[in-house]
């Protein structure tokens, strides 16, 4: 890591640090956009921050990038940097000018059905999208849509689409967005990488949430145990507590090991299956590590008023997007069977 | 509080692939005769006559100094062989603990006698040692130990019974873990090592037969054994800081969460190129575990070629390793909801199957059990 990495890293933290305040949290839960935040964190230039430099980035190394999401998830940062860093890398890959805003990347969900049609003068968008993140907030959405045969890359500015809300259960904006739209000729160009690649970096960034939530999630539990006191002494003093503190951590540890393996996917740019066992191993990992973190802080830990939920609820949404465990597993497993049991590893080392 | 694990020297694993291919041809020639149920033994299968065809590869004792027989090597290459050994359950027990523990403990502690008379002939393959810690009041509470070695003109007088000692029938040396001084009160204090030559009059050792039926266990009785002044290691009365650095090499290596590969490979093979949904999930989640698993693991590695005390990330990765090597034949078994006669369809596999179902509850205990892996843990994360 460079001295100028780690600078804006800390710059970075103490950012998040001033933001993610409790009430912070609590308005973004309840909908509302925190738009002064978010202008502090276009201001330390953040979003760019995974955009070659050449695309107008600064050459922030990708890895160092990355930290800035696992971050953001110990925060519970309640904004879209992960994603628009993921799609302004997108857009400035596929050669275009990467602007200020909010950006996200629209893979869409099954049975959505996008269509880009050449005109004259231009291209013509039609269908919807499901599910995008923060759609409603975005000055600019990446669109993945076939055309001819060949997957290509819209950019699509706002008011060229409706939005119905919708939202995950941490109450993040996960929007429907219908398009009837024309677009000048040079929004739409030919998709760098296939479907799969683009579809795997909301589960990279999801991964990295998680690892950095995790953190967040462990550090809490231990201190709660270390405080609250029952049987006239901490309940960390209890073996059994201990023990579920001691599982919590290496979840938390499997977690962090499955994002690095997701940053260097994601850095690398375009390896799905890496990808997709850091999102499925992390988000087993979060799945435990709420469990026990709920049970060890008891009833305080479910009241609106503590902040453990924000963690919490950040974990099991990130878990269920992006692909869920058994949707990644399930690709996974069908790699391996194609494999075969004799050349099982060779492909597991190869990872 | 969050335990550390620092991915970033692991780019230098790139440079050993080459050897990777190396072990490889080595291990599909050697390998041929194997059966899925020998293989299925993994790190407990014992060829004296395998070790040594490793040791003249240059396979043990791999990252010590050349002066003591070794190969100088990177632990990262060290890391590549005991991988393709360990996935290919390869016989390595003979040679095992001396390469993993003993050697390194003699480089760190050993009298330059001990080092120049054992550690080449370990990294032959023709030495092999056993480690002497638990004993039948001493399990997980390793200071309890009350075998004593009682200093006598011009050496030690040992009485005392270790318990567990894994291969003690087949090893020339022990490593003794006992009391030099004080007494069990004193608990860490007053511990030592000894290096005891097993045939040495006055040791005694009694197989015992484990519940699958093999002889790996021993009871090693000392009844008035008398050691020369030479065979401490290291400082009396050190005992107790010199096995805890021990314990590092000991839990984080790759035959801590590879004891049961031999069923996943079986399993894939046994269920074709059409498993089901949930199998393909199960597949995949399995695949994805031992990825992760892998990196935490040679992320150790790293550490202790860095001069890291990794106590506590080893400790990690032996119960996440341990989970993952028990819950295998677990979710193995519940993969045959499409007939009657379920895992047992095929009688190969599940021969492989019932094997790793009857080795697994020792994966938790053998080498700190899960309880004090996860005491370990929470003490690291300032719990106690």
């Amino acid at each position: 890591m460079t001295t100028t990495d780690q600078i804006l890293l800390d710059s970075a933290s103490r950012l998040f640090a001033d933001l993610c305040t409790d009430e912070a949290l609590h308005c973004a839960e309840r909908g509302e956009w925190l738009a002064s935040h978010w202008q502090a964190i276009e201001e330390l230039g953040l979003p760019l921050a995974l955009v070659d430099e050449a695309a107008g980035g600064f050459g922030f190394d990708p890895l160092d990038a990355l930290g800035l999401v696992r971050l953001a998830g110990k925060f519970a940062l309640p904004l879209p940097l992960a994603d628009t860093m993921a799609a302004n890398r997108r857009l400035g890959e596929a050669g275009f000018e990467v602007l200020p805003g909010v950006a996200v990347l629209a893979v869409g969900a099954t049975g959505d059905q996008l269509r880009l049609t050449r005109q004259p003068d231009g291209w013509l968008l039609q269908g919807r999208c499901s599910g995008v993140p923060w759609g409603r907030h975005a000055a600019r959405v990446a669109v993945l849509a076939p055309h001819d045969g060949r997957l290509h890359l819209a950019a699509v500015p706002a008011g060229c689409w409706t939005s119905e809300a919708g939202m995950n259960l941490a109450g993040a904006p996960r929007d429907r967005l219908s398009f009837d739209t024309t677009l000048p000729a040079d929004a739409v160009r030919p998709a760098v990488h296939d479907f799969d690649t683009y579809a795997a970096d909301e589960a990279a960034i999801r991964a990295l949430t998680m690892a950095g939530a995790l953190e967040r999630v462990l550090d809490m539990t231990v201190q709660y145990a270390g405080e609250r006191t029952q049987f006239g002494k901490a309940i960390g003093k209890f073996q059994v507590i201990q023990q579920n503190l001691a599982v919590l951590a290496s979840q938390a540890c499997a977690a962090s090991s499955a994002a690095d393996v997701a940053a260097h996917a994601l850095a690398a740019g375009d390896k799905v299956l890496q990808i997709a066992i850091a999102k499925a191993r992390a988000g087993e990992a979060a799945g435990i590590a709420c469990g026990l973190a709920h049970q060890i802080h008891g009833a305080i830990g479910f009241t609106a008023e503590h902040r453990l939920h924000h963690f919490t609820k950040l974990l099991w949404s990130c878990r269920d997007e992006g692909g869920s465990e058994a949707y990644w597993n399930h690709r996974i497993g069908l790699q391996v069977v194609r494999t075969g049991a004799d050349d099982l590893w060779s492909f597991l080392t190869a990872i | 509080m969050m335990p550390k694990f620092s991915f970033v020297g692991l780019d230098r694993s790139a440079a050993v692939e080459p050897l990777r291919a190396e072990v490889r041809d080595f291990i599909a020639e050697e390998g041929r005769s194997w059966s899925a149920l020998q293989r299925g033994e993994s790190w407990s299968g014992f060829d004296a006559g395998f070790s040594r065809k490793l040791g003249e590869r240059g396979w043990i004792g791999m990252t010590w100094p050349k002066q003591y027989g070794g190969h100088e090597r990177s632990a990262f290459e060290r890391y590549v062989v005991l991988e393709e050994l360990l996935a290919a359950g390869a016989p390595v027990a003979a040679h095992w603990f001396a390469d993993r523990q003993t050697g390194p403990l003699l480089l760190k502690f050993g009298t330059e006698a001990q080092k120049s008379q054992l550690l080449p002939r370990m990294a032959r393959g023709e030495c092999f040692t056993c480690i002497g810690m638990s004993e039948p009041n001493s399990g997980s509470d390793l200071a309890a130990v009350q075998t004593r070695a009682q200093p006598v003109d011009g050496g030690w007088r040992v009485n005392g019974t270790k318990l567990w000692t894994t291969y003690a029938h087949e090893a020339q040396y022990m490593v003794l873990f006992c009391r030099t001084s004080g007494s069990r009160e004193d608990r860490q204090g007053g511990t030592s090592q000894l290096l005891v030559d097993l045939t040495t009059p006055g040791i005694t050792i009694r197989p015992i037969i484990d519940m699958t039926g093999r002889h790996h266990f021993n009871e090693v009785v000392f009844q008035d054994v008398f050691l020369s002044a030479e065979a401490l290691i290291g400082k009396e009365g050190d005992g107790w800081a010199q096995v805890t650095s021990e314990l590092a090499y000991e839990r984080s290596g790759p035959e801590r969460f590879l004891s049961s590969y031999r069923l996943l490979v079986e399993l894939v093979r046994v269920l074709g190129e059409a498993p089901g949904e949930a199998a393909a999930v199960a597949l995949g989640r399995l695949a994805s575990h031992l990825v992760t698993l892998r990196r935490l693991s040679r992320s150790v590695t790293a550490m202790l070629e860095d001069g890291v005390d990794p106590q506590l990330q080893a400790s990690i990765v032996k119960d996440l390793g341990a989970a993952f090597e028990q819950e295998l034949p677990e979710i193995a078994r519940g993969l045959f909801a499409h007939d009657h006669a379920g895992p047992a369809l095929d009688h190969g596999f599940y021969a492989v199957l019932a094997q790793s179902v009857m080795n697994a509850p020792c994966y938790s205990l053998r080498g700190g059990t899960r309880e004090i892996l996860r005491g370990i843990i929470s003490r690291g994360l300032g719990l106690r």
